[in-house]
């Protein structure tokens, strides 16, 4: 780790101020991500902007109906909220899925949005990585890619975006609200994380002077049928091979309305509009929800090492529909999955 | 012959060594004025500046847990904690688990149960087990293993970990 300096801003505005007046400065929260990768020498940034103390750590009802979460809002704490326990259960449960404790009360929400890829070879600064070095190639194309993308890879990077929390919240389309130096916008969260195409140096659409102010989630929160599957290589405290975040309105037996994003398969949360709508007025049973995941996955391509996650994710993607079906989701400490 | 691996990028120029930072940090009940380098991370503060080597250092990366404290009365990994971000802060470590000279029931337990071997993972296990008790959320022993998950125990006595946990559980009143 480098030597860099260190600045505590008290005001959002002033936050956004330094970020914009030093290129090589990082915002820093909760640490858990942009810390380990100082570690290793992949983050070297000349000024560290302490935004772990600004008023954003309230979670509030909108007066639309739905929910507002400051970006420093702990994990831990955003999971075991009472209206996001009761109202948003899918987002509980995908938090509680990722990470341990320890750092689910250290890591903000903000910052989970922000955390860069597990592939072992942009930790590796001795190897090739087109995120980390623009140009010097991808060592994981014909490298070790077990853990790798399936979905929306490219020539140059076939990393994946580790995150479970967003992957329920791409599910229950929220929004990022942003603050740079010309004031806020807001972006939809499909919009938020970016695919690799030519530029995997890029994990996201926020220009380098802004921050993430909140996360806003939409009233409908899908309580009744929901269900975050995670499927991964211990049964505890390790990243998703595949994940899969199903929330459904239900109409008797059949689907009124469908929702459905895949974590671990991509450079963003996964979700495919038409497998949703073609789940719409079909009876919720294992063909309807095959027929969707064949949508889900009909340009997955598989590596050497992964090529297993594509018929993985295919019954991850039924299961996970039966569960929130039946009105059974997935429980986070009971690693059983009926 | 040997074999050299270049980086492909050259690690940056260390900047010029910023000045010290004033923190105050209240460690185990006592109230400490210290000077301290941005980089310094709250395990190496609690190990080389205060003596208070029962935090251990394992992964240094916030995958072991050995280096897990409490920071305001929550479990946290000391290793990925800037000491400058906590100024104002108060932190447990092991050393400040007892209280009027007598063993933390957790302490207690884990040598009633023999809940460790080797005993590195120990004192993080039990500041994260203390973590676990004031959050309240976990009554069984299924959801006292998902909730320790972040504390690895190479010896591989876990078992003995989650019954000692549960005694500990039951002695202060909640559900086991």
């Amino acid at each position: 780790m480098i030597n860099f300096q260190y600045a505590r801003p008290n005001e959002v505005a002033d936050a956004v101020r330094q970020i914009a007046a030093d290129p090589r400065a990082r915002f820093i929260a909760g640490g858990t991500n942009l810390l380990d990768l100082m570690k290793s020498d992949v983050e070297q940034p000349s000024r560290l902007i302490d935004i772990s103390r600004l008023p954003l750590k309230s979670v509030e009802e909108t007066p639309d109906g739905g929910l507002r979460i400051g970006a420093l809002v702990p994990n831990t704490d955003l999971a075991y909220h009472p209206l996001v326990e009761s109202r948003y259960p899918l987002l509980a449960s995908a938090i509680m899925a990722g990470a341990s404790q320890q750092l689910r009360n250290m890591a903000s929400t903000g910052g989970n949005l922000m955390q860069r890829t597990r592939c072992y070879y942009f930790y590796d600064i001795a190897t090739p990585c087109n995120k980390r070095e623009p140009g010097s190639g991808c060592s994981a194309i014909e490298g070790l890619n077990r853990m790798h993308a399936i979905l929306g890879t490219s020539e140059s990077c076939i990393a994946v975006y580790p995150s479970d929390m967003s992957i329920a919240l791409a599910a229950l389309e929220a929004t990022v609200r942003v603050m740079g130096p010309g004031g806020e916008r807001t972006m939809a969260f499909a919009d938020f994380h970016r695919l690799p195409g030519d530029t995997p140096e890029r994990d996201n659409n926020l220009e380098p002077n802004e921050i993430i102010t909140a996360i806003e989630l939409p009233p409908q929160g899908f309580a009744k049928n929901h269900s975050y599957l995670k499927i991964r290589d211990r049964l505890s405290y390790a990243f998703a091979l595949v994940s899969v975040a199903a929330a459904l309105e239900m109409d008797g037996e059949a689907v009124k309305e469908a929702r459905l994003a895949l974590g671990g398969v991509a450079h963003k949360p996964w979700r495919v509009e038409a497998a949703e709508a073609a789940l719409a007025g079909q009876p919720a049973n294992e063909a309807s929800f095959a027929k969707a995941a064949d949508i889900v996955l009909s340009g997955a391509k598989g590596f050497e090492h992964n090529a297993f996650k594509i018929d993985l994710a295919r019954r991850a993607i039924i299961r996970t529909l039966t569960q929130a079906a039946n009105g059974t989701p997935q429980s986070q400490s009971s690693k059983k999955i009926r | 012959m040997v074999r050299t691996i270049e980086a492909t990028r050259p690690i940056s120029e260390s900047i010029p060594t910023p000045p010290k930072i004033k923190v105050s940090l209240k460690i185990n009940g006592d109230l400490k004025q210290l000077q301290i380098a941005p980089w310094t991370s709250l395990l190496d503060l609690l190990r080389d500046t205060l003596d208070l080597t029962g935090t251990k250092k394992g992964c240094d990366h916030g995958q072991c847990g050995a280096c897990t404290v409490l920071v305001d009365g929550r479990r946290v990994n000391s290793c990925l904690t800037l000491a400058v971000m906590k100024d104002g802060s108060e932190v447990t470590t092991i050393e400040g688990l007892m209280a009027d000279g007598k063993l933390h029931a957790l302490q207690q337990a884990f040598i009633d149960h023999d809940a460790f071997q080797c005993g590195y993972c120990t004192p993080g296990q039990i500041c994260s087990a203390a973590g676990l008790l004031a959050e309240g959320k976990a009554h069984t022993a299924e959801e006292i293993r998902e909730l320790m998950s972040g504390n690895i125990c190479r010896c591989g006595a876990y078992p003995n970990i989650v019954a000692a946990i549960q005694q500990a559980m039951s002695a202060m009143g909640g559900n086991s």
